[in-house]
């Protein structure tokens, strides 16, 4: 997929063909699919972690900063564009479990990671962030498999934690529940979760240029 | 050999056996599976089914204390919830009054005015009740619950509902506790229902709440049948005081006596509520259950190649549910509780089960050997993947073993129960799926692989080349029309109808998604129409003065929605509070009132209602209780004269009195005969919409379905003249026009036509044969009929002509459906045999046939009087009697002359035995020419560049050449007596000077196809076979050195090629055989005048299929590798698949043209239409092009059609023929 590859006639293939409106949808959707996720693993964030409750069911999607889910989305569009990329310089395209219906398995499990995260009650934080992160790492080994995830799963959730913590520190983010520390371990693992779900979408996404392109070369 | 190779084929092994059992006994194991679910699900029953209505404790009153706060060390039977004191304790008075006795001159409206009225004075009883005793006086107003402020969502009732002070409903509460406003209501009944919801609702109502009964039993109404008014005052009292409340309940009883009531007094109800679930907490729930149907979904999609897709989805999910409920079951036979939410873990649960087991199973099953036994597919494809499925499988419980080990409860029971539920999901897998998959595997027939692979993939080699070394032909003549076929993909096998429509409802999955969008849309109805739902919909926050709530209460995480369902279901269950006759005759009679009907379960109605005020006007429910007393029932008595005093003076208005006959005799009956009329109403109207109902299915099965089943042809609607072609789709494809080579030089109606690809004869009525070139067009020899020379100069022929033509216009329309095929032989023959169809004569090519035969077999001195030796229609007899005069000269021909052989062109005139018999056979290879004639004579003339000479016959026969075929080096003839001979054609060089005048040669000769015209040809007959058949042959086929014959003694029969030895006699028509087909595979299949088709074995001479495709005669019968294509005289064309012998689809012939149709190739036919051809896709039965043959063909229909080798297409257009070139086939594969 790397050389250019000139767009024909028939305005389908063509529109799959070229790369910058490809691109753009796929981001459209990852971005879609990001503030989706965002919005309702927020909810569950919320259901644990507020005792005062807002009556107003559909007002406490939005309970949160204005701006969160937007970020969310941008960051999961940019890390499922990110990971075929990172497939396409290394080489081959990821192969392993590479079907929608794998994909679909991946998200349950990471939307069951958030559900567990919040919904049951741990002993301890060490506890928490230890189940979290086996359970983050179980799902990559079932998914994923790959060094490329895997490094960049690491790096992406070093990232945004740190972010996250900046943004405390300087009080532009807030968490309602006043366990410090008890949000921060449970974070790393979230994201990382995340990270590897957004990049199997992002794949999977991509397998269709990827097959519209060896298709076009076969006819070549 | 490691263990681990040891271990992989123990598995394996073990795999394979597993999967022949499951293959071999389908059904006792899906039974035993069937019993194993239902065991692990039995202990389910005991689990209490989730929801959040209300639960419901009862206790006695008498000994009744607060419970403790905190859990006691036995629980006993408590509920855990109860514990502490209730939000609130319910008193209820029950009132139940009643106008006796009734009076006529009361009007319905005083039922319940006075009644109503009745209330008010109770409740300024039971507001002023002092109770005073050692401990100090109580009032009402100090134990009640106090109200501050209304819900936001009750504004609207704000004027209802008491907004400050004791919660004290009543049905008061209309007209605000004031007495003067109800005294001056003019129509209490308008006040009452305008708050009343409008629409489809099943919640109660503002009505349920005030009255505290259903709606139906207070009796306020124009129609109350037993005038008994019902309502309950309800206040709710913060304190238990045994004290105050039963001063109360003495006063109210001593101040109305309640007869006959038996209320029990004893016992106190607490209710609980649960906490409900809110749309916050709904919405991630919702999210994982569309992951999980998106898992579901794409995991099920990619099961391919089976019979069933849907089937065994369906398979694979009942395989993921049952083992997720066998593993709850277990679990809770095992002493584990579920204490978990199972709706939300419920997805993740399936999620880690998953569906790939399934997927992989059958997959693997799918890709063994097709042709393996379905039993050894299973076991191999089970095998295949054993060692994958068990290292999955190991894998996940080890890390479900992990996350036991987290130690966490919650996590833990997760494992326990995703063990459990893998572990069951595997045996079902194993026993369950594959047993499904086997039956699914064996439901798959081979046809229907066939029908996915390639057309090409079964088609024979490539056809020889031409037949002998000429001239090389001409290149192909491009050709101005291309036809495309479409890819495999886009194109559908032609289906009927109404398989259309279900498919298409299938594929859309139309009926699914309309159930799912009428209950959304039915939801979200009652949703808006619900009052409750809308009253709580703001749910603001509720300030109530509670000194119970304490500080968390008041703001408890409640969610908005009311759920619609809980207070229905148990106001769904009120009893039915209407008294008996027994208790309307005892009002009538001026008796008490009635007793208080069924204390207990109408006490439950009642409190269920008064949930709901509570419900309404405070949150402060949610996990918490109240507790219901007993209800204090009062009884009031209203006199006649009190209603008449209490009428407003517009109560009059209304409709009169009920009850014309207020008699106590008719009283009784009145009931019971209102119910029956209810019953027949419902009944009418059951039994109306029942006809409605099988109305519109009829219709719709009319519209879907419009062929008649009960016969075999499908009638098609007629094409009219002049229509376009089009196919059932009613798609018409571009039409397109080209000029055909036009083959004219046939003075008369063209009734033979032979070819071997490179040549083409063809033999007009007249017996004049003309050989042309296929390639060209070009007449390249002319054989006249002998005698007949001058036959286009002929007075008496020219005459005949003109007769031919007049019968041509008028009985074209009689029997133009008898078209002939190659042999055209066969329809003389059988008019004959069966003289009792005279519309058969109307066919006028034949009808010249026939006045030829007769004076081939007769003495031509007899020729005048010929008409009466046969049994002519009426029609046909006046026409040829009205020629007869021009009709005998030419016929009253010279004596029959000796026998001449070899005769060349050249020689003078044919034996005058010749010229008066008609070719009723031709057969052409390579450049010979065997023509049989009516008179029984062989003639075997030989083409070359220059002339047609005869170059032998032979004259043995007696009886008319009805078939011929011509095969190698041998003529096989059938005649008319049922006699077959077999020819031998013998080609001798000539040598040097020989002559081929000279005599025979006797020298063995290669059966080459090629003679030149040097050659001397012999033709001996071999063999004769004197009595084939008992009737006249009326087909003969040859091929793969076998001949098989049809007769009309209803028989076909076989012989050897070689030694004309017969081989069978096959029996199965029930008529005449009128068409066979057999070619180099064996093929053989007859069809016959039963319009029946029947496909044998030749090897075995046993009978493979037998349809019935036609109404009447079947005229031609051509086989492909898949399908078998007969016409017949119904002028349709029916596909079949050969294999199963279920008829594909038929194609309806313009009129006349029934029989002319040609296979060009395994998937291109062509039929022929009025002035015109047609090609369809043959597997699919699409309509691909037709083509016009231009203008000079305009109106007439093909009656022949023969393909050519070089895919040229002969039409026999009546005197001339068309040539036209196919246009080249585009077969796209992919």
């Amino acid at each position: 997929p790397g050389e250019a590859v000139p767009p024909r006639q028939g305005s389908y293939n063509a529109a799959i063909a070229d790369q910058t409106a490809n691109l753009a949808i796929r981001g459209l959707l990852l971005f879609l699919i990001g503030v989706f996720l965002a919005l309702v693993l927020n909810l569950l964030q919320v259901q644990r972690n507020v005792t005062l409750f807002p009556p107003d069911g559909f007002a406490s999607i939005f309970s949160s900063a204005w701006w969160v889910p937007p970020c969310c989305g941008t960051a999961s569009a940019v890390i499922g564009l990110l990971y075929p990329c990172i497939d396409r310089l290394l080489g081959e395209p990821h192969k392993f479990k590479r079907e929608w219906s794998s994909v679909m398995r991946c998200v349950a499990v990471f939307v069951g990671i958030n559900h567990a995260s919040a919904k049951v009650d741990f002993a301890n934080n060490v506890q928490l962030s230890l189940t979290l992160a086996a359970l983050s790492i179980g799902l990559w080994w079932t998914f994923d498999r790959s060094c490329s995830g895997l490094g960049l799963g690491f790096a992406i959730a070093f990232l945004a934690t740190l972010t996250t913590q900046l943004l405390v520190y300087n009080g532009l983010f807030q968490y309602t529940s006043p366990d410090f520390l008890y949000v921060r371990s449970w974070l790393p693992c979230i994201f990382f979760a995340g990270v590897i779900t957004m990049g199997s979408i992002g794949r999977q996404l991509a397998m269709y240029e990827y097959k519209v392109v060896q298709e076009k070369t076969h006819q070549d | 050999m490691t263990v681990r190779e040891k271990l992989r084929q123990k598995i394996s092994a073990g795999f394979y056996w597993h999967g022949l059992l499951c293959a071999s006994y389908p059904v006792p194991i899906i039974l035993f599976t069937a019993v194993c679910i239902l065991t692990c699900c039995y202990p389910l029953l005991k689990l209490p089914l989730p929801g959040t209505g209300p639960v419901e404790f009862t206790t006695g009153v008498r000994d009744y204390m607060v419970p403790p706060q905190e859990p006691s060390g036995d629980p006993g039977e408590r509920p855990d919830w109860y514990r502490g004191p209730p939000v609130a304790y319910i008193q209820q008075v029950l009132v139940k009054a009643a106008v006796s006795p009734w009076d006529n001159r009361l009007v319905p409206v005083d039922a319940f005015r006075s009644p109503l009225g009745r209330v008010f004075s109770l409740l300024d009883e039971i507001r002023n009740h002092v109770h005073s005793d050692s401990s100090g006086v109580r009032s009402l107003e100090a134990l009640c619950l106090q109200v501050t402020d209304l819900l936001p969502g009750l504004r609207r009732m704000q004027a209802l509902l008491p907004e400050h002070g004791c919660l004290l409903v009543s049905p008061g509460n209309y007209w605000q506790n004031q007495r003067e406003l109800f005294d001056s209501d003019p129509d209490l009944l308008r006040t009452v229902q305008q708050y009343e919801p409008k629409g489809l609702h099943t919640s109660a109502t503002l009505k349920d709440l005030l009255f505290g009964v259903h709606g139906k039993q207070t009796g306020v109404s124009l129609n109350s049948r037993n005038r008994v008014v019902t309502y309950t005052i309800t206040m709710a009292l913060r304190h238990y005081d045994v004290r105050f409340l039963g001063s109360l309940r003495s006063r109210l009883k001593q101040l109305h006596p309640s007869a006959n009531c038996s209320l029990r007094e004893e016992h106190m109800v607490h209710v609980h509520f649960k906490e409900e679930i809110g749309v916050a907490e709904l919405i991630p729930l919702v999210t994982t259950y569309i992951i999980l149907f998106a898992y579901i979904y794409f995991s099920t999609r990619k099961i391919d190649m089976v019979k069933s897709k849907w089937g065994l989805a369906l398979a694979a999910v009942v395989t993921v549910l049952s083992s997720l409920l066998m593993s709850v079951g277990l679990c809770t036979l095992f002493g584990l509780t579920p204490t978990l939410n199972g709706g939300e873990i419920f997805p993740y649960l399936v999620v880690v089960i998953g569906l790939e087991n399934v997927l992989v199973l059958t997959k693997s099953v799918v890709s063994t050997p097709v042709d393996l036994e379905v039993k050894l597919r299973i076991a191999q494809g089970l095998s295949n993947e054993s060692w994958s499925i068990m290292k999955n499988m190991a894998t996940e419980l080890c890390i479900i073993l992990i996350g036991y080990f987290t130690l966490v409860p919650a996590i833990q029971e997760f494992c326990l129960f995703a063990v459990v539920g893998l572990v069951s999901d595997f045996f079902l897998q194993m026993l369950f799926f594959t047993t499904v998959l086997s039956i699914d595997i064996r439901r798959m027939e081979l046809a229907d692989l066939n029908r996915r692979l390639p057309a090409e993939a079964g088609m024979p080699p490539a056809k020889p080349g031409p037949l002998r070394p000429r001239e090389t032909p001409p290149p192909p003549r491009p050709s101005p029309h291309t036809i495309t076929l479409q890819t495999p993909a886009f194109r559908n096998l032609r289906l009927p109808k109404r398989l259309r429509v279900v498919y298409f409802l299938a594929r859309t999955r139309l009926a699914q998604r309309i159930i799912m969008a009428g209950t959304v849309i039915w939801i979200g109805i009652l949703l808006y129409t619900d009052p409750a739902g809308l009253r709580t919909y703001l749910a603001a926050q509720v300030s109530e003065q509670s000194p119970l709530g304490g500080a968390g209460l008041p703001h408890l995480a409640v969610a908005p929605v009311f759920p619609g369902g809980d207070p229905t279901g148990t106001l769904n269950v009120l009893p039915q509070a209407d008294p008996t006759p027994a208790l309307s005759e005892n009002l009538s009679q001026g008796g008490r009132v009635p007793p208080a009907p069924d204390p207990e379960r109408s006490s439950a109605g009642v409190s269920s209602s008064q949930l709901r005020v509570l419900h309404c006007e405070s949150h402060v429910l949610c996990r918490r209780y109240i507790s219901i007393l007993p209800v204090i029932p009062v009884t009031f008595h209203v006199t006649p004269r009190e209603a008449l005093e209490t009428r407003h003076p517009q109560d009059t208005r209304h409709a009169p009195p009920l009850q014309t006959d207020p008699s106590p005799n008719a009283l009784p009956h009145g009931a019971p005969v209102q119910t029956d009329l209810t019953l027949y109403k419902v009944a009418a109207l059951g039994l109306a919409a029942g006809v409605l109902l099988v109305l519109l299915l009829f219709c719709l099965y009319r519209l879907l379905c419009p062929r008649n089943y009960g016969q075999n042809g499908v009638q098609h609607g007629r094409r009219r003249r002049g229509d376009l072609p089009c196919d059932d789709y009613g798609y018409s494809p571009p039409v397109s026009e080209i000029s055909p080579l036009l083959l004219r030089g046939h003075n008369m109606d063209i009734e033979c036509l032979a070819s071997d690809g490179m040549l083409l004869a063809s033999c007009c009525l007249a017996g004049q044969i003309r050989v042309w070139d296929a390639q060209t067009g070009d007449c390249l020899t002319v054989i006249p009929n002998h005698g007949l020379r001058r036959c286009s100069s002929s007075g008496g022929w020219e005459h005949r002509d003109g007769w031919d033509a007049g019968a041509v216009t008028d009985l074209e329309t009689l029997g133009g459906a008898e078209g002939q095929d190659a042999g055209g032989a066969g329809y003389p023959v059988r008019r004959r045999a069966a003289p009792s169809r005279p519309t058969l004569f109307g066919d006028q090519p034949d009808l010249t046939a026939l006045i030829d035969t007769s004076f081939g077999q007769q003495p031509p001195s007899q020729a005048p009087s010929a008409s009466s030796g046969f049994d002519f229609g009426g029609l046909v007899e006046r026409a040829y009697l009205e020629h007869e005069p021009s009709v005998s000269p030419v016929f009253s021909a010279p004596p029959p002359q000796p026998v001449q052989r070899r005769r060349s062109l050249g020689d003078q005139p044919m034996a005058p035995t010749d010229w008066d018999s008609a070719v009723w056979a031709l057969e052409l290879r390579g450049n010979l020419i065997a023509a049989g004639r009516s008179s029984g004579k062989l003639e075997v003339c030989l083409w070359d560049a220059v002339e047609g000479s005869l170059r032998c016959s032979n004259e043995d026969g007696v009886s008319g050449i009805t078939a011929l075929a011509f095969l190698n080096n041998r003529i096989v003839a059938a005649r008319l007596n049922g006699s077959l001979d077999f020819f031998t054609v013998d080609i001798n060089k000539p040598l040097g000077l020989l002559q081929y005048r000279g005599g025979p040669g006797r020298g063995s000769m290669p059966p080459s196809p090629c003679y030149s015209s040097d050659d001397v040809i012999s033709c001996q007959l071999t063999r004769s076979v004197q009595c084939a058949h008992q009737k006249p042959i009326t087909v003969l086929r040859a091929a793969a050195g076998r001949v098989v014959t049809g007769s009309q003694d209803h028989t076909v029969r076989v012989y050897r090629l070689e030694d004309s030895c017969c081989l069978f006699t096959l029996q199965g028509h029930s008529g005449g055989i009128t068409a066979i087909y057999i070619d180099q595979t064996m093929v053989l299949a007859s069809g016959g005048q039963d319009g029946a088709i029947c496909l044998w074995d030749v090897l075995t001479g046993s009978r493979v299929s037998h349809v019935y495709g036609h109404r009447g005669d079947v005229t031609s019968l051509v086989c492909t590798t898949s399908c078998v294509i007969s016409s017949g005289l119904d002028d349709l064309i029916c596909i079949w698949d050969r294999s199963t012998g279920i008829k594909l689809y038929s194609i309806q012939q313009v009129l006349g043209c029934g029989a002319s149709f040609g296979v060009i190739s395994d998937s291109l036919l062509v039929t022929g239409g009025q002035g015109c051809v047609s090609f369809w896709d043959l597997n699919f039965g699409d309509l691909l092009q037709t083509v016009y043959l231009g203008a000079s063909s305009e109106g007439q229909g093909v009656r022949q059609l023969v393909v050519l080798d070089n895919a040229a297409i002969v039409c026999d257009f009546g005197s001339e023929l068309s040539l036209v070139y196919v246009p080249s086939v585009l077969e796209k594969l992919d």
